[in-house]
């Protein structure tokens, strides 16, 4: 059932090959967990605490509060603040470990890294406030690390230092709703503590700590890693790349790096290049080393160094069983268990590398910034001498490998619109406002086997780009529209509307633009904020005719992430519901009430063509309210069945 | 696609810099780093690296620094497939390459082949600029065109140009197609070029279509006040452009790769590129205002479809004559053999007339030939010729008969064919054979001044009637009324004192690229520019009551001998952004007028001398104080008081208040001798009614002197009165 709806061919080729050698993959297992359990899918079911797990029957025949009396609203919405709390946690102690580094760079203690790119560092230092003038790269280094840090143990009342980058009238809202996010690690602390048995019970209450959670992630944990992140490796820039399976090589020695934090991933790509291993690779019979990324560590490489992709989320455990990999390198988050019984088959080590994400029965080498060279070179090493073990008579490695761009940032936008003397956000508000492009839709987030196993997301944007609508993608959305060809501009351009189309032809980009990895939806973020700036579509975010999607949304970061754009003014499209479809009051609250609240909502649909329309529907309510002109070419607006209202 | 355009342009770039390279290494070979290479007479060095990069390049090792930068900038070439971004890229190719241009172009003045000759005007001097610029700037020009190649035929090209300079669109003309330049053409179409006719042929070289850009990043400069520094005041340049300066390129025959490359400089600018041959598109707006590149655009729709791409704003319908129309004409001289019909100067008696009616008595668009029309009289015939305008409004006044009188010369002079000079009983005019061939006719002056009359002044003036008499004794007959009615007027104007009015005009026009600037128009001070005296800025106010210029109550007299009144200052320091508290009408050294940048004049103090010094625009020459004019306005201009200098309409040299805080016109130590020539009889009469009868001969002109040093011998020879007046400072 869920397999049906995978379409990348590559996965689908392993897939088949192996099913007949008895090797188990998540589809496996996604498939035997069924039916699952439809409290939990509703959200109806509480384990806060030891009275419980208490549950609501759904049917209202049964009992309709928990034994503290607990409703299914204050349940739902309990449960749904938890996990955005979890999410926004997550990006913001990979943010928070990317400061470390930077302090550790200010130390001169480290090794293997540098201050990549010192104009970012002195922009982003200036605007937490930081002296610049005089300093040296390491000295500022220094002082924003800690500076940033101090963003997550703050306890003043005042807001996040980047949160002052959000248009007026957001933050006025987020003022009048008391959701401003003040201490990033204060307002997840607050949320759990709000959780807990007996204490915060009203939804509405609880989805505005949900709101200032998540809001601590975006203009918080997120935007921060992402800065620092460009400071420490270098903002991205427009560069070419290849993405899928078949990236890796038949005749080189093959790692993948697994994860999400780029302090690992650049480093084993910086070692790899180190002649001497290279030298030890050929001795081995091989042609050389090949390092592909795998999820937002992929992404991470991919935008900065033009690493090739060798799959998303649910090609970790394919990308083993080509059977060509000699090591896969894991830091932390989507990183399934089911690695380490893939790697079972073959010669593949699996290599954790986080103190904070350990897995049963890998080998664990801890990472460290002071030494993070010399560990790289040593796993680079091991997977050098595991190649001889490689058994080529069971390796599969599909053909598959798509050209893509990547490397698109809410920065280098301005130079692509107009050269170094004219940069500009202006030719694209222009465009939206003259009807060649209809408005900008973000496609981003997880594949899941419960969804369409990443095909919704191709579908998705195939219907976006062709109703001339510009679409941003980030984390494995984007790596699973890289595979099918839409990052690539020659084929891409032709799919798109012919507004679209021409702009697209005019600045020499694709109709999607790969912006990076899931922290770095903070970009999109930041050039939704740029084109409120330029003027002319919208004076706040909430105006703007824009509308982001996550699908295949699997876990609880792309929750933070729907979250903080619905606080910030967006229409959020999640695939399946958020576990809150037990609670018609939490439902209705999210999916209507709340655009009264910050202008932004919720809607869930599955079918991606219908998420299309219903995207596309607002955008195009937003443009009438903006009195924007008509849309310049007539569309092949073709909607397949019903359309729910919304 | 536009891929295709991209990676000409970038292509071009290449070859364009690569050349400037090789030409700048010879260069440094032939003479060394220090060797000082310039453009002639322009304060902004090689203007666009100065607007672009701040580089003030001077000598041979600052382009060095240019090219470097040039060579920075240049990306590669768009890949076949799976192409990175290109737009931004090609932006950067478009400016490498007007980099690398001017490179090339200043080291032809350095060290050959010189760019001027024959009709090539090559680079354009800071003094056309501010005379020409403004015009682009403020509106009277609607654009420019920058046309690159040739037209597939002499007289395609003859009529793209003609229909421009109908519009009065001015025209640059740069490059070949297939060896040759639309000006070649033009040329043996007997077409007159140069300045006067709109019509400014660069050259052949591609490399100096780059003229074109560095006279737009020089008015951006000048009347836009931008100070060149870093990559903001670029931006803003460039922006001042696209929103200020209307200009297009229009690329005829076959665009190379350094046309391309040319064209992506242009759009950097907001100038878009229409194209008559296929060279694909790029339409989607941002950079300029809309389309970026049109094509292909057959060669009787291109001026159409340009003007439509570039949004350009044309202030009059084509008046409807069987002659071309539009101030592009207005500087055309007709010679005697070319002359169909002559009117007035010493071979018939002729005057034109124009006065206020009541509604009922005009007919509007009434227009009566009353004897025999041009057609009638034989070919080259002196005419009698006697024009009455009547002209009825609600808020017409008789004061304003004269100003709506001048706007004659102006309004005849802009058809294609008829040459008009002077005014009231003196006119002279002349039509020419071909425009008599073409139809033009006596009743067509009347079309045309029903036209621009009902155009030009829309709020106060609603009817005209003209009627024109060729017979003699009607003419005759006439005169005296008219006049009567002059001489009324003159004494009208004549009793007009400073002290006889309570109100003066207030003029701020300028303000656009001076933002705190206001020129203060009083019956004895006219208006810096020349162009506006009381009367004028009075009906202005009429015409527009919340326009550029406004009635200033004087109130309280502060101080008679400098000019100060109390109404004045408060309206200037409201509307001078509170940059200014006073203003000393008459004084040059007490808060002195602020000057915007269109002096017709300016008045430099000379302290040595004791007296003051008179360069007019246009005098490129070296002046006493040691500055050229140019130098001069730099410092003049731009709205600051600046006590010892200050800009003036020339015709306030003869009046009475003419530096009156200061002593007067007996401070004049030295003039231009263009100057002293054309004022020379009302200085004249000045000095005899203040005893002094051969003053003028004391004064010193650059036949005399260009230094202070040479000056003050030929003083104390004559014995000028400034030696011995009390001292200015």
């Amino acid at each position: 059932m869920s397999r049906e709806k995978l379409k990348d061919k590559a996965s689908i080729k392993i897939l088949e090959a192996r099913k007949s050698e008895g090797m188990e993959t998540i589809w496996d297992r996604y498939e035997a967990q069924q039916p699952q359990c439809g409290f939990g899918l509703l959200g109806i079911c509480c384990r806060m605490c030891n009275m419980g797990p208490c549950r609501i029957d759904p049917f209202g025949t049964g009992p309709q509060k928990g034994a503290c009396g607990a409703t299914a609203d204050t349940i739902a919405a309990r449960d749904m603040t938890r996990q955005t709390a979890a999410g926004s946690a997550s990006h913001s102690d990979h943010a928070r470990d990317l400061g470390h580094t930077l302090i550790a760079i200010g130390k001169g203690t480290v090794q293997g890294y540098s201050i990549r790119d010192p104009y970012k560092l002195r922009i982003i230092a200036a605007e937490y406030g930081i002296k610049v003038e005089n300093k040296k790269d390491n000295e500022l280094a220094l002082e924003l690390g800690e500076r940033v840090l101090q963003e997550f143990g703050k306890q003043d009342d005042s807001q996040l230092t980047l949160s002052k980058r959000a248009p007026k009238r957001q933050q006025e809202i987020w003022k009048k709703l008391d959701i401003f996010p003040r201490g990033i690690d204060r307002e997840v602390v607050e949320t759990l503590a709000r959780t807990h048995e007996g204490m915060d019970q009203d939804y509405k209450n609880l989805i505005q700590s949900t709101m200032r959670v998540s809001l601590a992630d975006g203009w918080g944990g997120s935007m921060i890693a992402t800065e620092v992140s460009d400071i420490l490796f270098g903002s991205p820039k427009p560069i070419r790349a290849r993405a899928n399976l078949g990236v890796l090589k038949e005749d080189e020695v093959n790692i993948i790096i697994h994860g999400h934090e780029p302090t690992l991933s650049d480093v084993i790509v910086t070692a790899s290049q180190d002649p001497e291993l290279i030298k030890l690779a050929k001795e081995k019979g091989t042609k050389g080393i090949t390092v592909a990324g795998l999820c937002c560590t992929a992404n991470e490489i991919l935008v900065r160094r033009g690493i090739p992709v060798a799959g998303n989320f649910l090609q970790q455990e394919l990308s083993i069983l080509t059977g060509a990999v000699e090591i896969m390198v894991v830091d932390i988050q989507c990183v399934s268990p089911g690695i380490a019984q893939a790697a079972s088959h073959f010669h593949t080590k699996v290599i954790s590398t986080s103190a904070k994400a350990s897995i049963p029965g890998v080998e664990h080498i801890d990472f460290r910034e002071d030494n993070a060279l010399d560990t790289a070179k040593k796993i680079i090493k091991i997977a050098i001498d595991n190649y001889p073990n490689r058994d080529k008579t069971k390796v599969i490695i599909p053909k598959e490998a798509m050209d893509l761009v990547a490397g698109f940032t809410a920065e280098n936008i301005f130079y692509h619109l107009g050269g170094k003397f004219r940069a500009s956000y202006k030719p694209l508000n222009e465009n939206i406002a003259n009807g060649r492009i209809r408005g900008v839709a973000g496609v981003v987030g997880c594949d899941n086997p419960r969804m369409g196993s990443g095909s919704s997301h191709v579908a998705l944007v195939k219907e976006l780009i062709k109703n001339n609508v510009l679409v941003v993608q980030t984390g494995c959305a984007a790596i699973e529209c890289a595979k099918e060809g839409l990052l690539t501009p020659e084929t891409a351009i032709e799919m798109a509307g012919e507004g679209l189309k021409e702009v697209c032809k005019a600045v020499g980009i694709p109709p999607a633009l790969h912006l990076g990895s899931c922290v770095d939806n903070s970009r999109i973020l930041i050039a939704c904020t740029e084109m409120v700036k330029e003027g002319g579509i919208g004076k706040s975010l909430d105006e703007l005719p824009v509308a982001g999607a996550a699908l295949e949304w699997m876990a609880e970061k792309a929750m933070a992430i729907g979250w903080y754009f619905v606080a910030s003014g967006a229409l959020v499209v999640f695939g399946t519901p958020m576990r809150i479809s037990g609670s018609q009051a939490v439902y209705d609250y999210v999916t209507k009430d709340m655009e009264n609240i910050t202008g932004g909502k919720w809607a869930f649909e599955e079918d991606p063509i219908k998420a299309a329309h219903l995207m596309i529907d607002h955008i195009d309510r937003k443009r009438k309210a903006l009195k924007l002109a008509p849309m310049m070419y007539t569309q092949s607006y073709t909607v397949t069945g019903h359309l729910p209202s919304e | 696609m536009s891929k295709i355009i991209a990676t000409r342009a970038i292509r071009g770039a290449h070859k364009i810099v690569e050349r400037a390279e090789k030409e700048l290494a010879k260069a440094v070979e032939a003479k060394g780093k220090d060797f000082a290479v310039s453009f002639p007479d322009t304060n902004y060095y090689l203007p666009l690296a100065l607007a672009m990069l701040g580089i003030k390049a001077s000598r041979i090792g600052d382009l060095i620094e240019i090219m470097d930068y040039a060579r920075q900038l240049l990306p590669p070439i768009p890949s076949e497939n799976i192409w990175l971004p290109y737009l931004g890229p090609t932006l950067d190719a478009g400016m490498a390459t007007l980099f690398a241009e001017e490179v090339i172009e200043v080291l032809k003045y350095a060290f050959g082949p010189c760019p001027t000759y024959d009709y090539w005007v090559g680079f354009t001097t800071d003094a056309i600029l501010r005379e020409q610029g403004i015009k682009l700037v403020d509106g009277r020009m609607p654009g420019f065109a920058a046309i690159v190649g040739a037209a597939p035929t002499n007289k395609d090209a003859v009529r793209i140009v003609r229909e421009l300079q109908e519009r009065q669109i001015l025209i640059f003309l740069s490059a070949t197609t297939n060896g040759k330049c639309i000006a070649e053409q033009l040329a043996e179409e007997n077409v007159q070029m140069g300045w006067d006719s709109f019509l400014v042929p660069h050259g052949k070289d591609i490399s100096t279509t780059v003229y074109a850009l560095n006279f737009a990043a020089r008015a951006a400069m000048t009347f836009g006040g931008i100070t060149p520094k870093g990559l903001k005041e670029a931006r803003d340049i460039l922006l001042y452009n696209k929103n200020r300066v209307h200009a297009f390129v229009l690329a005829l025959g076959d665009v190379d790769d350094e046309k391309h490359a040319n064209a992506a400089g242009a759009i950097n600018f907001g100038f878009p590129a229409i194209a008559d041959t296929d060279i694909d598109q790029i339409l989607p707006t941002g950079v300029c205002k809309y389309e970026h590149v049109v094509s292909p655009v057959s060669l009787d729709k291109i001026v159409e479809k340009a003007i439509e791409v570039r949004g350009l704003k044309l202030s009059i319908e084509k008046i409807d004559i069987p002659v071309s129309y539009g101030s592009a004409f207005e500087g055309e001289r007709i010679r005697k053999e070319q002359t169909g019909a002559e009117i007035g100067g010493k071979f018939s008696k002729a005057f034109e007339f124009l006065r206020m009616k009541t509604l009922e008595e005009v007919e509007n668009g009434k227009i009566q030939v009353i004897g025999r029309e041009l057609d009638e009289f034989e070919d080259g015939a002196a005419v009698p010729f006697a024009m009455i305008i009547d002209v009825a409004g609600r808020k017409m006044q008789k004061d304003f008969e004269s100003v709506l009188e001048r706007r004659i010369h102006n309004f005849l002079s802009e058809a294609l064919g008829i040459m008009h000079t002077g005014q009231r009983h003196v006119i002279w005019a002349r039509v020419s054979k071909d425009a008599r061939k073409s139809g033009l006719r006596f009743k067509h002056f009347g079309t045309i001044l029903f036209s621009r009359f009902l155009h030009d002044f829309p709020s106060i003036v609603d009817k005209v009637q003209v009627t024109i008499y060729t017979k003699n004794e009607d003419v005759v007959k006439l005169l005296p009324e008219a006049l009567k009615a002059f001489s009324e007027r003159d004494a009208r104007l004549a009793d007009m004192t400073d002290e006889s009015v309570d109100v003066f005009y207030s003029c701020k026009l300028c303000q656009s690229y001076a933002p705190n600037h206001v020129c203060i128009i009083s019956p004895e001070r006219l208006g810096l520019c020349g162009a506006y005296n009381w009367l004028d800025g009075k009906a202005a106010s009429e015409i527009n009551p919340t326009g550029g210029n406004e009635p200033v109550l004087k109130g309280a007299c502060i101080d008679a001998k400098v000019g100060e009144w109390q109404g004045i200052n408060d309206y200037l320091y409201n509307k001078s952004n509170k940059a200014f508290e006073r203003l000393g009408l008459y004084s040059l050294m007490d808060a002195p007028s602020t000057s915007c940048g269109c002096f017709e004049c300016i008045v430099g103090l000379i302290p040595e001398a004791n007296g003051v010094m008179i360069v007019n625009r246009g005098f490129s020459g070296m002046t006493p104080c040691g500055m050229k004019f140019s130098t001069l306005a730099g410092m003049v201009g731009g709205g600051q008081q600046v006590p010892g200098f200050v800009g003036i309409g020339m015709l306030y040299i003869t009046s009475p208040k003419f530096i009156s805080a200061n002593g007067g016109f007996q401070r004049i130590v030295w003039m231009t001798k263009e100057l002293k020539d054309s004022l020379s009889a009302q200085l004249k009469k000045h000095a005899e009614e203040a005893g002094n009868p051969d003053f003028i001969d004391k004064i010193a002109d650059e036949t005399v002197a260009t230094t202070a040093e040479e000056l003050l011998p030929f003083l104390q020879k004559v014995n000028h009165p400034a030696l011995s007046m009390p001292p200015m400072m």
